[in-house]
C-alpha cells in the first residue's frame, strides 16, 4: 500500500486517514479470521477440539476469541504503523469489503460443503 | 402468566438486545447516510454529531452484549447433550430439530451459520463507531472513509437481520426452555 506522509494545507482534512484506515482492514482481516477459523473447525476434527475453549459453548469458544484477538491484534499494529499517515484507501477499502464478503460465505453452510 | 428463566434470557438476548440492535442500525444507516452524503455536512451542529457519537457507542454496546449473552448464556442451554435414552427432547433443542427431517435444516443451515455471522456485526460496528467518534465532522473531507463507514454499517445491519431472524426461527421451532420458574402474575378464572 503507498502511504505518505501528511503535509499539512489550508485545504486538507486534519487529520489523515491512517487511523481509519488501520480499523476499517483489521476489521475486515478479523471477520475473515473468524470466518477462517470456522471452516478450518468443521473441516478438521482436530481442530475443532482444540478451538474448545469454554466447553459449554463448545469450539465456538475458540473462533471467536481467537478471531477478536486476531483483529485487536491487527488494528494495534495497522493504528501504531499508519495514524499518522495519509495511505491509498481506496485499495484498502476494497481488500477489507472483499475480506468481509468472503467471510459472510465461508461462514454460510452450503458454501462450506462445497469443500 | 409465568416465564422461566431460560426464556427469559432468550427474550432479553433477542428482544432486548438483537431486535434493538437492529432498530438503531436502521436509525444509524439513515443518520450517517444523511452526514455523509449531505452536500453540507457542516449544517450538523456540534450537539447532534455528539449525539450520533453517544448513539453509536450505545449500539456497539447492545451488538457485544448480544452476542456474548448469545454464546455464553442461551448456546449452551441450546446445545445441551441429552442422557442417553431420552425421548422427550423439548429441553434439548439441538436434538429436538436435528431429530426430524423437517426442522433438522433449521440446525444444520439456520443455527450453523447464525452462531457466526452475528459477530460480524460488532465488529464492523465498532470499526464504524471507532472512525466516527475519531473523525466526527472532519469526515467531510473522506469521501473513501465515509463510503466505508456506510458499508461496514450495512453489513452489520445484514449480519444481526441474518442472525436475528434465524434466532427467531430456532425459538419457533425449538425454543429454550427449562430453568426456574417466574411468576409474572396471577390469572383469575372467568
Amino acid at each position: 500500500m503507498n502511504t505518505s506522509n501528511n503535509v499539512a494545507s489550508p485545504n486538507s482534512p486534519a487529520l489523515t486517514n491512517g487511523s481509519g484506515a488501520a480499523a476499517i482492514l483489521s476489521a475486515g482481516i478479523g471477520s475473515f479470521a473468524l470466518a477462517v477459523l470456522a471452516f478450518a473447525g468443521d473441516k478438521s476434527a482436530h481442530i475443532k477440539s482444540s478451538l474448545v475453549f469454554y466447553k459449554p459453548t463448545g469450539p465456538l469458544s475458540g473462533v471467536t476469541t481467537a478471531a477478536i484477538l486476531v483483529w485487536l491484534f491487527t488494528w494495534g499494529i495497522l493504528e501504531w504503523r499508519w495514524r499518522k499517515r495519509t495511505v491509498g484507501l481506496g485499495r484498502i477499502n476494497a481488500v477489507a469489503l472483499v475480506l468481509l464478503g468472503l467471510s459472510l460465505l465461508l461462514t454460510c453452510p452450503p458454501v462450506v460443503d462445497l469443500f | 402468566m409465568e416465564i422461566t428463566v431460560r426464556s427469559l434470557w432468550t427474550l432479553i438476548h433477542g428482544m432486548g438486545f438483537g431486535a434493538l440492535y437492529l432498530l438503531a442500525c436502521s436509525g444509524a444507516l439513515v443518520e450517517l447516510c444523511r452526514f455523509t452524503t449531505s452536500s453540507a455536512p457542516s449544517e450538523f451542529t456540534p450537539g447532534q454529531e455528539r449525539f450520533l457519537k453517544f448513539y453509536l457507542i450505545t449500539m456497539v454496546v447492545l451488538a457485544w452484549v448480544a452476542v456474548l449473552t448469545g454464546a455464553y448464556v442461551i448456546y449452551p442451554w441450546y446445545r445441551a447433550v441429552p442422557p442417553p435414552g431420552t425421548v422427550d427432547l423439548s429441553m434439548f433443542p439441538q436434538r429436538l430439530l436435528m431429530s426430524s427431517p423437517t426442522t433438522i435444516g433449521w440446525h444444520s443451515f439456520g443455527m450453523e451459520w447464525k452462531e457466526y455471522v452475528a459477530w460480524f456485526a460488532p465488529i464492523s460496528i465498532t470499526m464504524v463507531a471507532f472512525v466516527f467518534i475519531r473523525y466526527g465532522r472532519d469526515l467531510k473531507n473522506h469521501r473513501q472513509l465515509r463510503a466505508a463507514v456506510l458499508c461496514f454499517t450495512l453489513a452489520s445491519f445484514v449480519a444481526a437481520g441474518c442472525a436475528g431472524f434465524f434466532g427467531l426461527m430456532l425459538n419457533k421451532y425449538a425454543p429454550v426452555k427449562g430453568g426456574h420458574t417466574i411468576q409474572l402474575s396471577r390469572g383469575e378464572e372467568k
